[in-house]
């Protein structure tokens, strides 16, 4: 256990479903994400991408499936009216804390500052001393850029500003791996690109991470693979050259024209 | 004026018991508020529907005829319990007890509503924050949800606050001696219910102007953070 081989994938999705009353969302997904991947999800709006981020760290349960981080599976068990519910609630939020998610909308807590913001969950949930959790944040703040706002609150600095302290609460907590939630959909053109910068340098550090995105130049330039979603399934996926360049697909084909005009 | 100073010691004592029995009573009001909130909040339907027909009952009856629906209804059910198991004979109520029961009760349907759009009026994405950095429940309701919470709350809480301590008078109908029940006793006593209801006026004055001095200091205190329009 102390030496993690190759082999282990830091996520592993498996034939994961979920419906919304009629509509089946997700129809039998599987994604693997070893240790360094960058994945981008691309897909319609629809297509169910955020709701496969959502089912991976379970802020939405999945009807059916299984998540593994690090190799350690989720254990997933039905209450007495059949609806599916996690058979140990601890084992959850202990390993939500290693999978660090980012928002469209930041999320940030509107009542604490951008440093507070980043030392809550230290503090709170990893247990950290108030002078070893201030450090870290302030460590993770400079690393954004954030480091000369930190005492802000959030109502008072941009998009951008708000996003990239948004990615370092999620950041200090050293997560095993990286969501984000089309992160730079809710911001102004001209923010888009502090943080994709950010992202980027994240991607370069070897972080393990999953991109929920529309910004197909970051899939194109900084993933080491994409994923295409059509209808709650995968249409089509692998190494950006191969998907970008040269696209099996037909509907990925559509999508790329799509987005691109 | 000279007869109001002199009874000072009767009306000061009143004036504690209605300082007691409003703080009592809102403690009473915030926690019936509290677990009314969660009630109504809660995706199970007999919570929901007990939640409802208390908030709609005593929203849609009278303070006064509540009052004394619980003070002697209540008493009388304690003393037909009683004689019916044969373990108590008569026992009359506190009045004390019986306005704080009373006033915390209808109270506790307006905290309700209060805490209900207070809660409803934090954004989802601030508690799935809490939840996605692996918080547990009670630690995402002390820290995120509560001091949120509390700034949507307090314009309404003031209101109902100010509202609870003037409804504190009602119960001088019960007997319970408060102030406006012991300065009616001794205007009457002296012939000038007049000048002792002016200074039951002036006190109740004092007593709402200190609250609000109280209320803007939370009102500060909980809304760091965000632009005032």
């Amino acid at each position: 256990m102390t030496h993690p081989s190759e082999t282990v994938l830091a996520l592993k999705v498996e034939d994961m479903h979920k419906r919304f009353g009629e509509v089946e969302v997700l129809k039998g997904v599987h994604l693997d994400a070893a240790v360094g991947d960058v994945i981008s999800l691309l897909g319609a709006s629809g297509s169910g991408k955020s709701t496969l981020l959502r089912c991976i760290n379970l802020l939405e349960t999945p009807d059916s499936g299984t998540v593994s981080v690090h190799g350690e599976t989720i254990g997933m068990t039905t209450d007495k009216t059949g609806q599916p519910v996690p058979s140990d609630m601890s084992q959850v939020i202990r390993l939500r804390s290693r999978l660090g998610m980012v928002f469209q909308s930041f999320n940030l807590w509107q009542h604490m500052t951008v440093l507070e913001n980043v030392t809550e969950a230290l503090v709170q949930v990893l247990k950290m001393s108030k002078p070893d959790a201030l450090d870290r944040a302030r460590a993770t703040l400079d690393k954004v850029g954030m480091f000369d706002r930190q005492d802000y609150y959030p109502a008072h600095i941009s998009g951008g500003q708000q996003q990239r302290a948004a990615i370092a609460r999620a950041l200090a907590m050293e997560p095993e791996v990286m969501l984000f939630d089309e992160p730079t959909s809710a911001l102004d053109p001209e923010l888009v690109g502090e943080v994709l910068k950010v992202m980027r340098a994240l991607a370069d550090e070897g972080r393990t991470m999953i991109v929920v995105t529309h910004e197909i130049g970051f899939a194109r330039d900084v993933s080491n693979k994409v994923i295409f979603l059509h209808e709650g399934a995968i249409e089509s996926q692998g190494a950006p050259a191969q998907m970008f360049g040269n696209p099996e697909s037909e509907r990925f084909r559509q999508f790329l024209s799509n987005a691109l005009h | 004026m000279d007869s109001v100073w002199e009874y000072r010691g009767l009306l000061l004592q009143g004036t504690i018991v209605t300082v007691q029995l409003a703080l009592a009573s809102l403690a009473l009001s915030v926690l019936l508020g509290l677990i009314g909130a969660s009630a109504k909040l809660a995706t199970n339907t007999t919570s929901r529907g007990v939640a409802n027909a208390y908030t709609t009952l005593v929203r849609g009856v009278p303070d006064l005829v509540l009052m004394m629906l619980l003070f002697y209804g209540g008493q009388q059910i304690v003393n037909d319990l009683g004689s019916a198991t044969g373990l108590w004979d008569y026992v009359e109520i506190n009045q004390f007890i019986a306005g704080v029961w009373s006033i915390g009760f209808v109270f506790g349907a307006y905290m309700t509503e209060t805490f209900r759009g207070a809660i409803l009026a934090i954004p989802r994405g601030q508690i799935e924050a809490g939840i996605s950095c692996g918080m547990a429940p009670l630690l995402i309701f002390r820290r995120i949800t509560w001091p949120q919470m509390v700034r949507h709350a307090l314009p309404s809480f003031t209101n109902n606050w100010l509202v609870l301590i003037k409804a504190t008078a009602l119960v001088s109908v019960i007997g319970l001696h408060d102030l406006v029940w012991n300065a009616s006793t001794a205007g009457r006593s002296v012939r000038e219910p007049f000048t002792f209801m002016f200074a039951v006026l002036i006190i109740y004055l004092i007593l709402t102007a200190c609250s609000d001095v109280g209320l803007r200091w939370l009102d500060r205190r909980y809304n760091v953070g965000v632009d005032r329009a």
